[in-house]
């Protein structure tokens, strides 16, 4: 495909010689060509071995056992992809990865909810009203967002202990809330921090309500910013392993551990044709979100306009 | 009544004080415009008033009330700001409601004080639009009807004009007047713009460094300027200032600039006796000028210069001679302008108890 975009150029190129010459001249300079081979390299990165990921996951084991990896099935069937949804084992549960599936939505939902609500109003209060010591907490909260997991993994299970929701669907959803909230503040915060100061001053004189303002007048004009946040936020839970693995209970893991202690199977031989169905299954939802979210992520573009 | 009053305000940023001490206040339905360049401390105060920024110390009484420690929107206030800031995502109507919305008033109540700032606007075809969808001059007006719904008796405007071009500034001028006029508030009006000072206000109070220079009305800034930098500030083509010495003969007091030139100052209302030799600052408005070349009944003094340039700004034009290190410039009728050339030797003539005189060391009116 890419190539064909390259070829498509260089018909443009021609098609455009006759009348804009120095733009003819610009298009066939080594450097553009060096430019369009480096894209079609990096395309092919990533496009191959997902074409293999694709190809694999259609066909069926004897097939796969030829070995001609690159090869397209000669049966094209979603068996594969049927067994790893509704049968595939996991541990010692054999229900599929839908399990997985639905435990990841009602881990994202809540998660979502609360983290960028949270953010999203601490985010207004710092950047348009005066919060005494705002300068400081901002400060921390931008030290907090280069912490890693890892090293406040074990008070974070102690707590979540504590507070009886380790091991549950809210224990991870919370944790990813608290893990979230220091750079989607930093977001919104610097969003916020744009909106003209006379805007806040008039609703100030006119309403004086933190809560009036912010839902009246702020929410209505976080469209863009709320988007850009969705999609951060919901690859970030959906791709998640560590905090799943650890936070999630028996039954209440993540689509993503599911998918590595279905593919992780130390008996019998492994199934390339289900493992690779079931990758994709988990890889789809955020790509599905993104094209859709996307769209009107565009949209709120062009109808937005808010600078008068 | 609304009389708002500020008593001896402090404003200091992190120990430098913008305002020190300031002291003004203004009648019920008086138009009061704030007038000042950039940084003069006008918009700050026009802040404190509103209750956006807190007051060091001091006092601020709207009637007899203290609002100093007051919220916005208990102030009794409505606010034009010079961006207009309309709520992007509310249509007009919105943005109108919204306004009354700290006022807690019933349903009809808003929708009838909504169609009547719609009506006196007329923006009543516009009100279902989003404010992006509007022109300059509509936001203009949308914005002064959000403050007008709130049937405030103190309206502030900050410098609401600054973002319109030229034609449409004079029609807004107006119909802030003629709203004035009809609805009779208190107003309070920031601009650094003297034309539309000169033009609205009831009373002037001319700001520089945080400091009022002159409080008064338009007639008394502009005739008899408190001090020298309201007579450089006030007036377009400036008025011309030069240093000078008192020199009295024959009874009488005249002033002679250090490039020679002599002006009678016989009809000065001193308001200290002159003393021979003080030295003074003399400023001269451009309008008050004779023709050039003509005679003139009484003159007091008379400049024969030549001339380096005319300037025509439509119905006026104004001649500038060259005048020892700097110009002179003096009111033409346009129809002699043409009639000008550069390099000329014009003769001009100033007529008596128009000059205006400062201290040289001061600054202050004499």
């Amino acid at each position: 495909m890419t190539q064909l975009d390259v070829t498509e150029a260089a018909a443009g190129a021609t098609v455009i010689r006759g009348r804009a010459r120095a733009r003819r001249r610009r298009g066939l300079t080594g450097r553009s060509i060096a430019v369009l081979v480096f894209l079609t390299m990096c395309a092919l990165f990533f496009c191959v071995p997902l074409y293999v990921v694709l190809t694999t996951s259609l066909k069926t084991m004897e097939e796969i056992r030829q070995g001609q990896i690159f090869a397209l099935p000669e049966t094209w069937t979603f068996e594969a992809w049927n067994f790893a949804w509704n049968e595939a084992c996991s541990g010692i549960t054999c229900e599929g990865l839908k399990v997985g599936f639905w435990n990841s939505v009602r881990i994202l939902v809540p998660s979502l909810i609360l983290s960028i609500s949270l953010a999203m109003v601490t985010g207004y209060a710092l950047a348009l009203w005066e919060v005494r010591w705002a300068g400081t907490f901002l400060f921390l909260l931008f030290l907090c967002a280069f912490v890693p997991l890892q090293i406040i993994m074990f008070p974070l299970i102690a707590i979540t202990r504590t507070m009886g929701v380790y091991g549950t669907i809210m224990g991870v959803a919370v944790v990813h809330s608290v893990m979230a909230m220091p750079v989607l503040t930093l977001i919104f915060r610097n969003f916020y921090k744009d909106i003209p100061r006379e805007i806040m001053n008039a609703a100030i004189m006119d309403s004086g309500s933190f809560w009036k303002i912010f839902v009246e007048i702020i929410l209505p004009m976080s469209g863009n910013i709320l988007i850009v946040v969705l999609i951060l936020q919901i690859t970030n839970v959906w791709n998640d392993y560590l905090v799943g693995v650890t936070f999630g209970g028996f039954n209440t893991q993540p689509m993503t551990v599911n998918l590595a202690n279905m593919v992780t199977v130390s008996t019998g031989t492994a199934t390339y044709n289900v493992d690779m169905a079931a990758a994709l299954l988990t890889a789809i939802p955020p790509l599905v979100i993104y094209f859709m979210v996307g769209k009107f992520f565009v949209a709120g573009i062009t109808a937005g306009a808010i600078k008068g | 009544m609304p009389r708002v009053s500020f008593e001896h305000i402090v404003k200091s940023y992190g120990g430098l004080n913008v305002l020190d001490d300031l002291n003004l206040s203004v009648e019920h339905g008086e138009f009061l415009v704030l007038l000042g360049p950039s940084g003069c401390g006008k918009t700050t105060l026009l802040n404190l008033l509103a209750g956006l920024t807190d007051v060091t110390d001091g006092r601020i009484m709207i009637g007899d009330r203290d609002v100093t420690d007051l919220d916005p929107k208990d102030r009794g206030l409505a606010m034009v700001f010079q961006s207009y800031a309309l709520y992007p995502t509310k249509s007009v109507r919105g943005n109108l409601k919204f306004g009354l919305s700290a006022a807690k008033l019933p349903r009809e109540e808003v929708a009838r004080r909504v169609d009547w700032a719609a009506k006196l606007l007329q923006i009543e075809p516009l009100m279902d639009r989003r404010p992006s969808q509007l022109s300059g001059g509509q936001r203009q007006r949308v914005a002064i009807g959000r403050a007008l719904v709130k049937h405030a008796d103190v309206l502030l405007f900050d410098e609401p004009l600054s973002n319109l071009d030229a034609k449409l500034r004079t029609e807004m001028r107006l119909e802030i007047m003629r709203l004035h006029d009809e609805l009779n508030p208190t107003v309070v009006y920031v601009t650094h713009d003297q034309i539309e000072a000169m033009t609205m206000a009831t009373r002037i109070a001319v700001m520089n460094g945080g400091v009022i220079q002159q409080f008064g009305t338009p007639d008394e800034v502009y005739e008899r300027p408190a001090n020298l930098f309201v007579a450089g500030f006030i007036g377009a083509p400036a008025m011309n200032l030069r240093q000078g010495r008192i020199a009295k003969a024959d009874g009488g007091v005249a002033g002679v600039f250090d490039t020679g030139e002599r002006i009678a100052l016989d009809d000065y209302a001193f308001a200290r006796a002159p003393q021979e030799g003080a030295p003074i600052v003399i400023g001269l408005r451009p309008e008050h000028f004779g023709a050039p070349n003509a005679p003139l009944d009484g003159a007091a003094g008379r400049f024969e210069l030549p001339l380096q340039h005319t300037e025509r700004t439509g119905s006026d034009a104004t001649g500038y001679l060259h005048w020892g290190d700097g110009l002179l410039s003096h009111r033409v009728e346009p129809g002699d302008a043409a009639r000008l050339r550069p390099g000329d030797t014009i003769s001009v003539a100033f007529p008596r108890g128009k000059a205006n005189l400062f201290d040289a060391a001061s600054g202050e009116r004499l």
